[in-house]
């Protein structure tokens, strides 16, 4: 098997409860893919993985960097946030189970959906966590 | 559906300068759960919505959607039809409730996504 390497990274820094910039690394994101010529269901898959996850360290973390890596056949998105980490990541995962404070419902997300939709639209979906943060790998195939 | 004739069924005013208004609408999403919408709609759907901050705009950004009609007389921010025209997207806004707003588009020909 021939290994694939990495071709370009961007990177993101992403602040907890900045709502009003919130989506804006993911649409760089997506603009960066679209100027290297992904195709548009590609990028509408990877452009939903990262707007939920941007969200996710925006609504539920201190803050955190959010990645895009791009390979020769996957595009990868790495999510790492500073904490304070998910207690039970199987209730995480479930459709509808939610921790999002009131503020955060009334923009339309807190729906329990996130972590459901990031997995929805990938082919290989990691997630571990730990107090000292939530790591995030989502791969999707080109 | 084209714009205009969106504009017309819920008697709605357009609130962005740059959209496209000649795109054919056939199918509506309407929903005030983004999560909601990043997980069910597709491109060339109208987004049907009630709420109004710019997070609308970037999830439908996300989305490919090309238009938004807000409901129950929400207007929305400088900085949201702001977004919404440097990604050069319609926003219309009715004073309609979601539910007779959807039902005068469905009686138009407007459909839900399957």
């Amino acid at each position: 098997m021939v290994m694939d390497s990495l071709i370009k990274r961007y990177s993101y820094t992403i602040t907890r409860n900045d709502f009003v910039t919130a989506g804006k690394s993911s649409s760089d994101i997506k603009g960066n893919l679209k100027a290297i010529g992904i195709d548009a269901k590609t990028i509408r898959k990877i452009a939903i993985i990262s707007y939920e996850a941007e969200m996710n360290i925006v609504i539920h973390s201190m803050g955190g960097k959010l990645h895009c890596d791009i390979y020769e056949e996957k595009i990868v998105i790495v999510c790492e946030d500073e904490g304070p980490g998910i207690p039970d990541i199987d209730k995480a995962m479930t459709e509808g189970f939610s921790t999002a404070p009131e503020n955060v419902r009334e923009l339309g997300f807190g729906a329990g959906m996130g972590l459901p939709n990031i997995k929805r639209y990938s082919d290989e979906f990691k997630i571990s966590s730990s107090d000292n943060g939530t790591i995030i790998v989502v791969t999707v195939l080109i | 559906m084209n714009v205009l004739e969106i504009k017309e069924a819920v008697n709605a005013e357009i609130l962005t300068k740059k959209g496209n208004l000649d795109v054919q609408y056939q199918y509506a999403f309407a929903s005030d759960l983004m999560s909601d919408v990043l997980a069910y709609a597709s491109d060339e759907t109208l987004l049907i919505t009630g709420l109004n901050n710019p997070q609308v705009i970037r999830t439908a950004e996300m989305m490919d959607i090309s238009a938004i009609l807000f409901v129950r007389g929400k207007k929305p921010s400088k900085e949201t039809i702001e977004l919404a025209d440097e990604n050069n997207m319609t926003v219309i806004a009715t004073d309609y409730i979601m539910f007779k707003a959807c039902g005068l588009l469905y009686e138009n020909g407007m459909r839900g996504l399957e």
